[in-house]
């Protein structure tokens, strides 16, 4: 398409209030709109849709007059740790993609640091999704996401083992409540299996969803099966990933937030942060919804993320036998834009998730939720298990996807700025992608560091990953023998998950610790279950205030700030003052 | 492998009294216990108004559970501390029940199992509040332990949703310790919790009390700022345009308990849905031969002296207990009553049956009236009925005149709120 059919277009929908301009490799959109929606549809109406070859990006410098845009949250933190720190990589992001990359960069001898301006990894896109691993059946052939989707799932199997991370290929059911459809379904998962090499793709028959899955729809009459669909924790997998990292020499720095550079003569020479200035050889872009803004910083930037809400819900594991893979309706009707509606996922920790929506939103980082996303998803689901209550519902999430107009990843060195690299857009199925893209990333940064120097292998390198023993799941004899070896594993703190204080203590000394109730919540479970840490949240900030040998005023929830307590009561309070005094002395 | 009559799960009140009667009965007897310490939940309820109706006299929890465990210790009773049920295998004589303690994993036969898990707290995700999740919102359970076990205070002003009586101990305790409680919300039109409660915590400190009104959302992105608070309709929905936003830095939740009945669900025992329990008979033996409930895992209690009841006569029963085929009667009720346990009554009953029921609304005066096949066979008044206030009941079974009908039908009668 080109630019004056663009402009056209837009005239006729915005009457002039937004103009699109031909940059050579990207669309600049301008202008001024009063509504969100508005600035999407028309950002999305430049994008070109050919058929061979990939479009330009379109970067939306549309002034949005609606609402003031709130800017990125920064660690309630400063000082000098990282100053004056020259790594050959500084990954920025610790996110699956980010956390994927700096372990398989850290199979060479090279100097990795991996900022992340969370208080832990995987805490926005990457903590907040569903954990499909996608068969990639309904993407488009010759995008960058369905080629990286397919090669993606088919190495869970290995990157799991190797990191100890569980991973359950449940399967997905895609079902259809009319015969009428069939025919073209038909042809729909031929295109798929043959032309776009979604192999393990087939139709099956009621008769067969109904054994698999026998509390669905009973009016669904045929449903599409990927066998290769699969669940995982996806910050299980974020965390394996950062911690084999950190065992393999990397650094991970947390609380880290970029906040600027300086680029002289398309080079990145410095990097400030909260922590200090950087002065890295090569920066990778991993940033999420904020990687607009890097590659801003990084003056290359040739595209846009609209940020795209999604809520999820998760169900008690009595509500587990509703569905045992990854289910969801498929009405074939016209629906506007990208609403999605999520399907059923049965989590590898035997929960439930129903979900997610999709909401178009300005605000990256708002992840408050709201009920009315609830009710659409479960209005919508009810279609696919009759079952479904809001009454199982033990807790709900609300994610942001970094969505580019293009709704595509961008995974490429820098266009303007040489050493920089680009792994942004990722949102859905970046989970499923990221062990095929951190591969391609890693290896576009070697390329990149040859150039100056030499790169040698890191033959210190282990694959495995040993993570903390799950002893819920072990055989009564495996798990006695652990206890006898460390009676903290007999000990129960969270009744609902059944987690030890030994699994506590070793998420504590864990190569990646984060010591606060959600570092560990994220780790082992703790809180997660149906009474969502009413009984284990003050014995487990218990733990890490002895562990850490800090008062539990100064445990925290998350971040910095997210105190949990305000010290002792009334009277032991000031005896508590006058023994930290002699502790002085 | 050890083998004993009569297995306990859970040390709290309702598992002690068990335990007792067990060995009361010259039963076998093991409790076993997740915590260091016996006592169960009464351990951090350090107000006094414990053990009324037994005892005749106002105790704290702490020393409400010591005379059970004095009891319990100079009986010798077997015990295991900071144990942990991970699963129970129903045998043909009796089940194998594992667990987990610092030595390791154990396996113990038993005839019989006494289910005294007692309950948990509803979570703000249960009562659907949205927004962020920063650090600040509790259970007054969980605020409960911090202040009283761990001496730590959470909050300097807060705000409570639900007037559940731990919601009200705690508005007082909070307040006694220097926070400033801005205000208990109730989205019913009357309070949940006792009326000596309301009258003893709020009034006394000029606590406000806001009824028909509800928490919708929390702000604050590391620990709460502040929350919304809403007018709500008859059906509990926030009225659009009475929102409010009052800043504080927690909210404490009462907003209602749930039996715990993960063990029981495992061994597939059916609940109720009305009680949250399992259904039982007047052994309070459930569906599962040989296994019983009792206390705040059958049903919850308002008065702890009704738990150290149906633990003992769930551990009396245990120890007696003799496979045999029994003739139910079943308890039905009308929609005048909330809740009634035991749900059915062995028909050959020698003994008086004991119910514990709650009326669904607030009644001045009100008459019980038990029906058989439409015939009245027992009537009884009562002055003030109130959903929040659990009636006990002893009823002469064996002079009620049935005709033997399969199922007698309850109901309350007269009397508006």
């Amino acid at each position: 398409m080109r630019i004056d059919k663009i402009n056209r277009r837009l005239r006729d929908s915005y009457g002039g209030q937004v103009q699109a301009e031909d940059k050579g490799d990207f669309i600049v959109v301008t202008g001024r709109l009063k509504e969100w929606n508005d600035i999407v549809a028309a950002c999305s109406m430049c994008v070109q849709k050919g058929k061979k070859k990939r479009g330009k990006h379109v970067v939306n410098d549309i002034v949005f007059e609606g609402e003031r845009q709130p800017g990125m949250r920064l660690p309630g933190l400063e000082d000098s740790s990282l100053e004056g720190a020259a790594p050959d990589v500084l990954i920025i992001g610790g996110g699956i993609s980010g956390a994927s990359i700096a372990r398989e960069l850290s199979r060479w001898k090279l100097d990795i640091l991996l900022v992340e301006k969370e208080a832990d990894l995987a805490v926005q896109s990457s903590g907040r999704n569903d954990g499909e691993v996608h068969p990639g059946v309904d993407l488009k052939k010759g995008s960058l996401k369905q080629e990286y989707v397919l090669r993606g799932n088919r190495m869970y199997d290995q990157i799991c083992k190797d990191l100890d991370v569980p991973f359950r290929r449940c399967g997905q059911y895609v079902g259809f409540t009319r015969w009428i459809h069939l025919p073209l379904i038909f042809l729909y998962v031929l295109e798929k299996k043959y032309r776009c090499n979604v192999k393990d793709t087939r139709l099956v028959g009621r008769k067969a969803l109904r054994s698999a899955e026998p509390e669905l729809n009973p009016d669904f009459k045929f449903a599409i099966y990927n066998p290769d669909a699969g669940c995982v924790c996806p910050y299980g997998l974020t965390i394996a990933y950062g911690e084999n990292a950190v065992e393999n020499g990397a650094r991970i720095s947390l609380n880290t937030a970029v906040l600027g550079m300086d680029v002289k003569e398309g080079i990145i020479q410095c990097v400030h942060t909260n922590r200090g200035n950087l002065y890295p050889s090569l920066v990778i872009n991993a940033a999420g919804t904020f990687a607009e803004d890097v590659a801003e910083m990084a003056r290359d930037r040739f595209y846009s993320i609209h940020p795209r809400r999604g809520t999820n819900s998760i169900l008690d594991k009595k509500a587990g036998h509703l569905v045992r893979s990854i289910s969801s309706v498929k009405t074939l009707k016209k629906t506007a834009g990208h609403t999605k509606g999520g399907g059923m996922l049965h989590t590898v920790d035997d929960n439930v998730l129903v979900g997610p929506d999709a909401v178009e939103t300005w605000e990256k980082e708002n992840f408050a939720t709201q009920q009315a996303s609830i009710d659409r998803v479960f209005a919508k689901q009810k279609a696919t298990s009759p079952q479904l209550s809001q009454r199982d519902i033990i807790t709900y999430f609300t994610g942001v996807r970094a969505a580019t107009f293009e709704e595509d990843f961008i995974i490429e060195m820098g266009r303007r700025t040489k050493n920089l690299i680009h792994c942004a857009g990722i949102q859905s199925p970046g989970l499923t992608t990221a062990p095929a893209v951190a591969e391609d990333v890693a290896d576009m940064a070697v390329k990149f560091i040859s150039g100056q120097r030499e790169v040698k292998p890191n033959t210190a390198f282990r694959p495995r990953r040993r993570g903390i023993p799950r002893l819920r799941e072990l055989p009564e004899e495996e798990r006695d023998r652990l206890i006898r070896e460390n009676p903290d594993y007999g000990v129960i703190i969270c009744r609902c998950e059944e987690i030890s204080r030994g699994e506590i203590l070793d998420a504590l000394n864990s190569p990646l610790p984060v010591c606060t109730v959600d570092g560990i919540k994220k780790r082992l479970r703790p809180g997660m279950g149906r009474c969502q840490g009413g009984f284990c949240m003050p014995l487990v900030a218990k733990i890490i205030s002895e562990q850490q040998k800090i008062p539990l005023s100064q445990v925290k929830k998350a971040g910095a700030e997210a105190v949990i307590s305000y010290g002792s009561v009334k009277g032991t309070q000031r005896l508590a003052e006058r023994s930290r005094g002699f502790e002085r002395i | 492998m050890k083998e004993y009559d009569v297995l306990v799960i859970g040390g709290g009140p309702a598992g002690l009294a068990a335990a007792i009667a067990a060995d009361k009965e010259g039963a076998q007897t093991v409790l076993i216990e997740r915590e260091e310490r016996l006592g169960g939940i009464l351990k951090q309820c350090i107000h006094d108004g414990f053990g009324l109706v037994r005892f005749g006299e106002m105790l704290t929890g702490p020393e409400y559970a010591e005379r059970f465990i004095e009891e319990f210790m100079e009986r010798r009773i077997d015990c295991r501390i900071q144990a942990f049920v991970t699963r129970i295998q129903k045998e043909d004589q009796g089940f194998t029940v594992s667990i987990a303690d610092r030595t390791g994993m154990k396996r113990i036969r038993t005839r019989t199992v006494v289910l005294a898990t007692g309950c948990r707290e509803r979570t703000a995700r249960q009562v659907f509040i949205h927004g962020t999740r920063p650090a600040g919102i509790f259970t007054a359970g969980t605020a409960q332990h911090f202040v009283n076990l761990l001496g730590e205070m959470v909050t300097k002003r807060c705000v409570i949703l639900g007037s559940g009586d731990i919601g009200l101990i705690m508005a007082r305790r909070l307040t006694l310790e220097g926070a400033r409680v801005l205000g208990v919300y109730e989205v019913k039109p009357e309070p949940s919790g006792l009326t000596s409660n309301i009258r003893q915590c709020l009034e006394d400190y000029q606590i406000p009390l806001f009824l028909s009104h509800t928490v919708t959302r929390v702000f604050g992105q590391e620990r709460l700022e502040a929350v919304e608070v809403a007018r709500v309709d008859d059906d509990r929905k926030p009225i659009a345009g009475t929102e409010e936003r009052i800043s504080c830095d927690a909210l404490i939740l009462s907003v209602g308990l749930i039996p715990e009945n993960e063990i029981a669900q495992q061994l597939g025992i059916p609940l109720d849905r009305a009680s949250g329990g399992p259904l039982c008979d007047n052994s309070l033996m459930t569906d599962v031969e040989g296994v019983f409930t009792c206390g705040n895992a059958m049903n919850v209690n308002d008065l702890v002296d009704y738990v150290s009841e149906s633990g003992e006569r769930a551990g009396k029963n245990a120890a007696r207990y003799t496979r045999k085929n029994r003739t139910y009667v079943e308890l039905k009720v009308d929609s005048s009553l909330l809740c009634l346990v035991p749900q059915r009554v062995e028909e050959a009953s020698e003994e008086p049956v004991v119910l514990y029921f709650r009326s669904s609304t607030g009644m001045d005066s009100a008459v019980l009236e038990i029906q058989e096949e439409g015939r009245v066979l027992f009537r009884k008044k009562y002055a003030d009925l109130k959903p929040p206030e659990m009636e006990r009941l002893s009823l002469d079974w064996k002079n009620l005149q049935r005709t033997g009908g399969k199922q007698l039908l309850f109901s309350l009668k007269g009397g508006g709120g």
